[in-house]
């Protein structure tokens, strides 16, 4: 038995870094770069470790570690790890040094950037990681002020604007999740006797169907404005264009996958009746959201725009894999939620590079550019090979999986879905075609190639595509035992099943039947 | 046979220290009208450091009400007064830095702001509805004079309307009282609380008494639709004035409330229970909406104190220890992100010059990152995102209001504070995210920035571990009977 702290240390890592960043005010820029990039890749390292020691096929919770915090309240430090959140851990400590590297060349505020960036880094693995809600809750509403202020301070020109939309939706958002949480808070005192916000004592809650379903809408106007789920998704576009380089990738790699996460771990967990209640509608949802996307990506002359209408497309695809409940498509969606995180991620990075040199985000701008960067161009291409779906690469099992779950499921929605498959790889090399390929507008003439810093930020993401396209297994098997798990467990309720009757909550009013 | 009185005024050793030494300061202030401020201020933390020690050896008492049912000796009001000498002690560094900007000294700031605070520490005490106006009086008029201090003509005005108002709220508050008396022949918490029980005759006139005791205190605290004189009082005072006056009467008078609506009405909670939500809600709406159409920060500041009213007034909806720990806990980390917030403001605004504009904000980051990162602390705080203290406030007064059953009323605030957001963060994003603009007026002393971080650091380690003080307000039950 492992006595390692895992999880603690992870969700510490980059934490280390910031009392250096705020208390050295006199930091050069230089220093305070290599702080935040020391300590993301510190929290790598932990990760690293974290996984070695993960069990593979076990279903259930590891590593957890639970201590008291607030004793009267019922709030724990409650953290495991199991086959989903494993995952969506690796890419967060994988992509943040990335991240970090890719901002090199941030010149403005640079401590401050990096102190925001850690801070953002702790508390996206801290919601990835919590089991008790308001944990969870603090972290996911924590990771708010950082990521409106990366892309108020460091955006481009409507910043301001992105940034509150941001913050106003996703705030709007959490505020029926907390409600959610404290209703389940306040269920769990009256059954459990002690009222607490632990999941795993949660889930034994005997909710009536009417209310479950009430809470299982609550959750999910909570995590569907993040992930974001089709007709909630308006402000991502404006984040995604405004944000800058390193605020993209944070937020298309990372942040948007703790939407889908919440689904996964509260919605099915918590309410699996009204899971399977509502699922049909969700997924019809998703995949509006697949199609409206790519189509909208399709009209996109902002390059910027069309990656971000792309995550719509490619998020509403994770959505679909959760709610079919089968274990292949949450296998699917959970893969789906790393990959969409490596290929966009890589998409805005290979695109902010080429950004530093042109300074502009319209397709007609561009054109040519092939002929003076081809190493650049070289990137893009995978990124984007990655993102359609290309055999050989890692999107394409986490989309062979959902669209394999969901056929079985739903034959007509997994027809429709695949047909915003293939938009996606119009809308790509459409795109790829006018910016990289035709005539070479003179004043590109002399746009310098990757240099060995940006190869070096590109060559492991390359890597771990090609790693996952390739040779899937072993994310896989780490994944699949809670799949199914979960799965079954969702499976085996049956919809409008009558829950046993509280015998004391009903009837306050003291009229009981003789 | 009567008993002679027993004068037990050991029990309200704080509320004397305050006002002994509110007299002292007063005629020290008399006859040394333009001498130094500093043995003043040295004076008034001394008196407030006494009065904290005296309310700290009450704390292990056994709760009992003296001096013939006026004042209880509880660890409610211990609780309270400590939270007041605090607010005061920073409120009196703040007008010592304020006021050594003008040419005239105001000594008398001192002698009124003590005397405020011993009518709000008697009021934390009180026992007695009797005692519960006179103490509201005595720091009510006491505020009257601090808000017109500076004598110019803004301020005076704004005192004037405050005046108005504020013999509104006690006229209902007296009116209230007469009720009680019909509903209860007795004015004593107590008393009431052991008459109303179990009686069913004089139910109506016990809720009128309640509602219209909750009107006039509700004037105090600036709830909707009693919050009118708020904007133009808080954009009016001086700064400190304004930073005092919004954290210390807020956790007075709703420590008051406590009393009212725990201990005295409490048989009567399921009639009130609809009209405090109603209240409630109403007052995070409308308090949040003013505020975002607001462009003054200490007018956008007042506005969203109305909606902070609002916030704490949801957690008596539900009676009982979680309900009051809920509240206090709210009231201590809002009177500290309130007062530091204004005393940011103070020093940005360049002092007496109260230029208090959103323009003033702009780039603050860059010119004055220490005032940007105070102010961006407290005003999270205030927002009530995670990991500030006021994230847990949110959420305690939440939990007490959604285990009263009164989930709508928790989404409305929920939504609240959605608006809110929006218009804290207005002001972090002019400060971080613009250039820049005018000259840079703020003042650059090292100690104020000092002082505040105190309640700035306190925000954030009662945002990490907020078990450090939440089982001691839960133990700092209210005396019932």
């Amino acid at each position: 038995m492992d006595t390692m702290p895992w999880l603690t240390l992870a969700i510490a890592a980059p934490l280390v870094g910031l009392p250096v960043l705020l208390v050295w005010r006199s930091i050069t820029d230089d220093a305070a770069r290599w702080v935040g990039l020391a300590a993301t890749l510190a929290a790598f390292a932990v990760s690293i470790g974290m996984l070695a020691n993960f069990e593979t096929g076990e279903a259930g919770f590891q590593m957890v570690s639970k201590h008291p915090w607030v004793e009267s309240v019922g709030l724990n430090w409650f953290v495991g790890v199991d086959g989903f959140s494993i995952w969506l851990v690796m890419v967060t400590t994988f992509m943040f040094p990335i991240a970090i590297a890719a901002s090199w060349k941030v010149e403005h505020q640079v401590r401050r950037y990096m102190a925001m960036a850690l801070f953002l880094e702790t508390v996206i693995i801290g919601a990835f990681l919590s089991l008790d809600l308001l944990l969870f809750f603090v972290f996911f509403e924590a990771l708010l002020f950082p990521m409106y202020y990366i892309i108020g301070v460091w955006g481009s020109k409507r910043r301001i604007y992105a940034a509150t939309k941001f913050l106003l939706y996703t705030m709007f958002g959490s505020a029926f999740l907390l409600v959610g949480i404290l209703w389940l808070y306040v269920e769990s005192g009256k059954q459990l006797g002690a009222a607490t916000f632990d999941l795993t004592q949660l889930e034994q809650l005997q909710l009536p169907t009417g209310v479950a379903r009430w809470l299982f809408l609550a959750f999910f106007v909570g995590f569907a404005v993040k992930v974001p789920v089709w007709p909630l998704h308006t402000w991502l576009p404006d984040a995604h264009t405004e944000a800058p380089t390193k605020g993209s990738v944070v937020l298309a790699a990372i942040l948007l996958k703790t939407g889908p996460y919440g689904m996964l771990r509260f919605n099915l967990d918590l309410f699996p009746e009204a899971s399977r209640y509502f699922a049909t509608a969700i997924m019809v949802l998703a995949v509006v959201g697949i199609i409206y996307g790519a189509i909208v990506a399709m009209m996109q002359t902002d390059i910027k725009r069309l990656i971000a209408y792309s995550s719509v497309s490619h998020m509403g695809l994770i959505v679909l894999g959760i709610f079919a409940f089968s274990a292949e498509s949450m296998d699917g969606a959970v893969l789906q939620m790393v990959n969409h995180g490596l290929s966009t991620g890589m998409l805005f990075l290979v695109f902010g590079m080429l950004y530093e040199r042109t300074h502009t985000r319209e397709i007609a701008d561009l054109g040519g550019i092939v002929q003076v960067t081809p190493w650049l161009a070289g990137a893009y291409v995978v990124a984007m090979l990655s993102s359609i779906g290309l055999p050989g690469l890692n999107n394409f099992v986490g989309e062979f999986l959902v669209l394999l779950g969901t056929f079985s499921v739903d034959r007509v929605l997994a027809s429709i879905a695949i047909v915003g498959v293939i938009l996606s790889a119009v809308y790509m090399l459409w795109s790829y075609q006018r910016t990289f390929q035709g005539s070479l507008k003179e004043r590109w003439g002399s746009l310098p190639d990757l240099s060995w810093r940006e190869g070096a930020i590109v060559v492991p993401i390359v890597a771990v595509m090609l790693w996952i396209g390739l040779h899937p297994a072993p994310v896989l098997e780490r994944l699949r035992p809670t799949s199914e798990e979960v799965s079954e467990r969702v499976r085996a309720v049956q919809v409008g099943e009558p829950v046993e009757p509280l015998v004391e909550a009903s009837a306050p009013t003291g009229e009981q039947a003789p | 046979m009567i008993d002679p009185p027993r004068v037990e005024l050991w029990a309200i050793l704080p509320v004397l220290i305050l006002f002994g030494g509110a007299l002292i300061a007063l005629l020290g202030a008399a006859f040394a009208r333009r001498a130094a401020q500093a043995p003043f201020v040295l004076f008034t933390l001394a008196v407030l450091a006494a009065a904290a020690a005296s309310a700290l050896w009450l704390w292990d008492r056994e709760p009992v009400t003296v001096l013939g049912g006026m004042a209880s000796v509880d660890r409610l009001a211990v609780v309270a007064t400590l939270v007041l000498c605090g607010i005061g002690a920073l409120g009196a560094y703040l007008g010592f830095h304020y006021f050594e900007e003008d040419e005239f000294r105001r000594n008398e700031f001192y002698a009124l702001l003590l005397f405020a605070l011993g009518g709000m520490a008697l009021l934390v005490a009180a026992a007695d509805l009797i005692i519960v106006f006179l103490a509201i009086e005595v720091l009510s008029l006491s505020l009257y004079v601090l808000t017109a201090l500076t004598f110019r003509r803004g301020p005076t005005e704004a005192a004037m309307k405050y005046f108005l108002m504020g013999a509104f709220a006690s006229a209902f508050l007296l009116y209230g009282v007469a009720m009680s008396y019909g509903a209860a022949a007795t004015t004593s918490i107590q008393g009431l609380a052991r008459a109303l029980t179990g009686t069913t005759g004089s139910q109506p006139l016990a809720v009128i008494a309640a509602l219209l005791l909750v009107v006039g205190l509700g004037f105090k605290v600036s709830l909707v639709p009693f919050h009118m004189w708020t904007p133009d009082v808080y954009q009016g005072a001086p700064s400190p004035v304004t930073a005092f006056m919004s954290a210390a009467t807020k956790a007075a008078v709703f420590v008051a409330l406590v009393r009212v609506l725990d201990v005295a009405f409490v048989a009567q909670q399921w009639d009130l229970a609809p009209a405090i939500a109603a209240l409630s809600a109403v007052s995070m709406v409308v308090g949040s909406v003013l505020a975002i159409a607001q462009r003054d920060v200490k007018r956008m500041l007042a506005y969203s104190s109305v909606a902070q009213a609002g916030f704490i007034l949801s957690a008596f909806v539900q009676p009982g220890r979680d309900g009051i720990a809920a509240a206090l806990f709210y009231v201590i980390t809002y009177g500290a992100a309130v007062l530091g917030a204004f005393g940011v403001v103070m020093l940005i605004s360049g002092g007496i010059r109260e230029q208090t504009g959103f323009d003033r904000f702009r780039g603050l980051i860059r010119t004055q990152p220490v005032l940007a990162v105070l102010l961006t602390i407290f005003l999270l705080s205030l927002a009530g995102i995670p990991p500030t203290a006021g994230f847990v406030a949110k959420v305690l007064v939440f939990g007490a209001a959604t285990s009263a059953g009164y989930w709508p009323l928790v989404l409305i605030g929920a939504l609240a504070s959605v608006a809110g957001a929006f218009f804290y963060l207005r002001i972090v994003a002019l400060m971080a995210m613009r250039d820049p603009q005018g000259e840079d007026a703020a003042d650059r002393a090292p100690l104020p920035r000092l002082v505040l971080a105190v309640p700035a650091a306190m925000i954030v380690v009662l945002g990490i571990v907020p078990g450090v003080i939440v089982p001691l307000l839960q133990e700092a039950g209210v005396l019932t009977w």
